[in-house]
């Protein structure tokens, strides 16, 4: 054992239990715990500066108007403008809810006190992408017909005959098992990755600074610190980008049952 | 030992990937409120003042531009009003200098023709009144001379003196009347 190991020896990283919470208050009821809470608080906040922005906007904008129409002209140009070109307008209600809401239950996961990024519990990015899923698959046969939506997704004209052998299953299960799947679980793991990796380097600092200090673990404390910091800068980073790709991959799939493939 | 930790931590952890069923409900309403209200309600709102925006400011431009469109086409029209009155004056100086110089030509036509005329009658007037001088010349001569004639027949021619004398007092008498001589 290093003497480094030994130092280390009553530590404990936190791990997935981190994410464990028992209800608030002795008697609440069980569904009442801190992520549930911050969801409906997040969806408020959103609401009341959303109204504070949009409610009674201005020709020329002012204040919050400015800062809300920064957001609704990032997702309008970069989202559903690529993606749905002309009916862009039409889905922006969905898309810039989407994007408002979880960036800012993701930006919840570095905001003291709440520290806790929603989506890092799986049901809430799968409330999400189970409503972009039922939405594309509606929009598919709706806009291309029952056999058309499943042709144009398994069979894309253009290709050698025996190639459709093995193209179609992996089309039919990329496309309807594995696009949800991966919508949801791709922000729920960047989430929970992130507060995992927040919580363990606070936690190196915290530990061997104050908890047990001693005078060859006050190193480690240190570069505990200074990664919380870094970590939390990337962590805003990354929350940001998941909340804008999470919007463009819904854009992406209502794009594509609106039209037939390119 | 740190491993061994996170392994056990894990074991007592829920599994994250299973959803709870009444985060699923809390996490439907939250999106469902956004939605209603950020979505159905204040989207709309704000395209609506975008649109407005857009078409202001298109308005804007096309109003502008219609003033510059309007002032250039009259900036053209002073323009064309200006080379107009310009080109109507030169043409009037120029009317005004020819007709200038046919009146002065017209003038000296009448001029010349009024100094002909002048001169001619002065012609006349002399012809004539040199006519009635000799007319009564040829007369005054004829008389004169016979007064001569008879006084010198009158006179005895005695000395050439005399008759000098004669002759020259003859002179003079008709030096005393030019009348007669002209």
């Amino acid at each position: 054992m290093t003497p480094l190991m030994l130092v280390a020896e009553d530590f404990t990283a936190p791990g997935p239990s981190i994410f464990d919470f028992p209800p608030l208050y002795e008697g609440a009821p069980s569904w009442l715990t801190k992520p549930a809470l911050m969801a409906i608080f997040g969806a408020l906040v959103v609401t009341a500066l959303a109204w504070s922005a949009f409610a009674n906007p201005k020709l020329v904008p002012r204040g919050m108007q400015n800062i809300g129409e920064m957001g609704y002209q990032f997702v309008r140009d970069q989202v559903a403008r690529p993606f749905l070109g002309k009916d862009a307008e039409r889905w922006m209600p969905l898309l810039l809810s989407l994007f408002f809401l979880i960036l800012l239950w993701n930006l919840f996961g570095v905001v003291p006190l709440i520290q806790i990024p929603v989506a890092s519990h799986i049901a809430f990015p799968i409330v999400f992408a189970v409503t972009i899923y039922v939405i594309k698959i509606y929009l598919g046969i709706k806009h291309q017909g029952l056999g058309g939506y499943f042709k144009n997704m398994m069979f894309p004209p253009g290709l050698p005959k025996p190639i459709y052998v093995l193209l179609a299953p992996i089309e039919f299960l990329s496309n309807l098992i594995i696009a949800p799947f991966t919508h949801a679980v791709r922000l729920f793991a960047n989430m929970f990755a992130g507060h995992l990796i927040l919580a363990f380097f606070s936690a190196v600092g915290f530990w061997f600074l104050f908890e047990k200090p001693t005078p060859l673990g006050a190193g480690l404390g240190v570069v505990g610190v200074i990664m919380t910091i870094a970590m939390t800068g990337f962590e805003m980073f990354i929350e940001f980008l998941q909340a804008f790709l999470f919007t463009l991959l819904a854009a992406m799939y209502i794009g594509g049952s609106l039209h037939a493939d390119h | 030992m740190t491993l061994a930790a996170t392994l056990l931590a894990a074991e007592e952890a829920e599994n994250p990937l299973i959803p709870h069923a009444y985060e699923l409900v809390v996490g439907s309403f939250a999106f469902l409120v956004v939605f209603l209200v950020v979505g159905k309600i204040l989207t709309p709102r704000i395209q609506k003042t975008l649109a407005e925006r857009t078409e202001a400011i298109e308005g804007g431009i096309k109003k502008a531009e219609d003033a510059q469109a309007e002032a250039q086409r009259t900036l053209e029209q002073y323009r064309a009003q200006l080379a107009e009155a310009r080109q109507e004056a030169a043409r009037l100086r120029e009317e005004a200098r020819e007709q200038g110089a046919a009146i002065k030509a017209e003038l000296r036509e009448e001029a010349q023709a009024e100094a002909r005329r002048i001169v001619e009658a002065a012609h006349a007037q002399i012809e004539a009144d040199r006519q009635q001088a000799f007319t009564q010349l040829r007369g005054e001569i004829g008389r004169l001379s016979t007064e001569l004639a008879s006084r010198i027949v009158g006179e005895s021619l005695e000395d050439e003196a005399r008759q000098r004398r004669t002759v020259d007092r003859f002179l003079e008498e008709l030096e005393g009347r030019p009348e007669a001589v002209r």
